[in-house]
């Protein structure tokens, strides 16, 4: 799949190292079909590809979102690019989030940046909210600072979605929860026994948070999650992003934990 | 009066299946309390004479850091404990604690229970078992936010 060139339409800061892009294709070309979940290769020219979820409402086609973190000098170059650069974009690739759960309760369980790539699922569950039971929004950030999506919130809370937020620390004022987010999944109110779970951020948050989900009695293979690794091909062939018998972007980054969990245990994989 | 600090300590959920003869007694230690908001329930360094079960509202756990003002690091819901210095020595506060709503809680007499533990080691032992869970609940969550769960870089 060949790079194309997009152009940068928005520049959007989400807190002091994150801004979410939106992107318009140049030569007249159309913006491709996703799913929620899907993730597409983002080449800053000179400096390098990164793979970055899609982080819009699947509904408006008029536009590629993408949020991303400063990290790197590939995240760095494409957070610093302003209205009318142009980046380079393949995709989209992976799977995305599975339609299971129709007429279940559905947790999506958010950390930090995490809330990106689950950012159009729940924008798709509000769109068609009828077709769910209880829907929860789990979200866990450093500082009440670094919260993303503030705005997304409100208005997800006026469609019916129970959102709650903790962070890890916070200066007074601050009213919301404090504590890590299984914090929140203890007392989720839900029905265990067949509600359906998506988890993302860091390996190690959705892995303790895979562990309260099954303290709560939420089967694993109704625990989904994304994962992040070393994407450089994004079509299963350079074995770079190779997690056990797995190759993340070709047959992920969407996993039920289920499967994933022993591989996630073995040591430096 | 005592009867109604026993309903309200049979109603909270840290005494959830505790004999009725041991609610009884930690009643006899307990009093009906409340808090406006922004009231400082605890102050770091302060004799530890008491703890708090919160029935209604919720209060910050606050560290003062040099140079940063206060930080809140937890934040207690109703139905959660307030305080675990009374157990142990020097029984002094080890961080502040402000109530950011008004706060309705029992308030325990720290002194009065750890007399009648002693007295009754098994009630004493139920007593301990369910202060362990609390600290071990409150570790596992340091511990997490230690790890700074959420600033690796993912997408």
């Amino acid at each position: 799949m060949l790079t194309a060139p997009f152009r940068v339409r928005r520049n959007r800061r989400e807190s002091p190292d994150t801004r979410t892009l939106e992107l318009v294709p140049m030569e007249e070309r159309e913006i491709p079909g996703w799913r929620p979940g899907q993730f597409m290769m983002l080449y800053a020219f000179g400096v390098g590809e990164i793979p970055v979820s899609i982080s819009g409402d699947p509904s408006r086609r008029d536009a590629l979102t993408h949020t991303v973190r400063a990290v790197g000098s590939v995240s760095r170059a494409i957070c610093a690019a302003k209205a009318d650069h142009v980046i380079g974009v393949r995709g989209p690739f992976g799977a995305g989030w599975p339609d299971r759960a129709d007429g279940r309760d559905l947790l999506f369980v958010a950390g930090g940046l995490g809330l990106a790539p689950l950012r159009p699922a729940v924008y798709a569950v509000t769109a068609d909210r009828g077709r769910y039971g209880r829907v929860l929004l789990l979200v866990g950030a450093r500082t009440p600072e670094t919260l993303l999506f503030r705005a997304d919130m409100g208005r997800w809370r006026k469609r019916g979605i129970d959102v709650q937020v903790t962070v890890d620390a916070a200066a007074p004022g601050w009213m919301g929860a404090v504590g890590p987010v299984t914090r929140l999944i203890d007392r989720a109110e839900c029905d265990a026994g067949a509600a359906v779970a998506f988890v993302v951020g860091p390996e190690i948050m959705m892995r303790v948070a895979a562990e309260a989900l099954e303290r709560r009695r939420i089967g694993l293979d109704r625990v989904f999650v994304s994962m992040e690794r070393n994407m450089h091909c994004a079509i299963g062939f350079c074995g770079h992003c190779q997690l056990g018998p797995a190759f993340i972007c070709r047959d992920g980054p969407v996993f039920p934990y289920a499967g994933l969990k022993r591989w996630l245990e073995v040591r430096n994989l | 009066m005592e009867k109604d600090i026993e309903a309200l300590v049979s109603e909270h959920p840290f005494f959830a299946n505790m004999p009725q003869t041991y609610r009884s007694l930690i009643a006899g230690c307990g009093r009906n309390t409340f808090f406006e908001a922004d009231a400082l329930i605890a102050r770091t360094g302060d004799r530890s004479d008491w703890f708090y079960a919160i029935r209604h509202g919720r209060a910050s756990v606050e560290i003062h850091a040099p140079g940063r003002g206060p930080i809140i690091i937890q934040m207690l819901e109703p139905g959660e404990i307030v305080g675990w210095s009374w157990l142990v020595e020097p029984y002094q506060w080890r961080f502040d604690v402000r109530a950011v709503e008004p706060v309705r809680a029992i308030a325990f007499d720290g002194a009065c229970l750890r007399g009648k533990c002693d007295r009754d080691p098994v009630m004493g032992y139920d007593f301990m078992k369910r202060f362990a869970q609390v600290f071990v609940e409150r570790l596992e969550a340091a511990r997490l936010q230690l790890l700074d769960l959420y600033g690796s870089p993912a997408r």
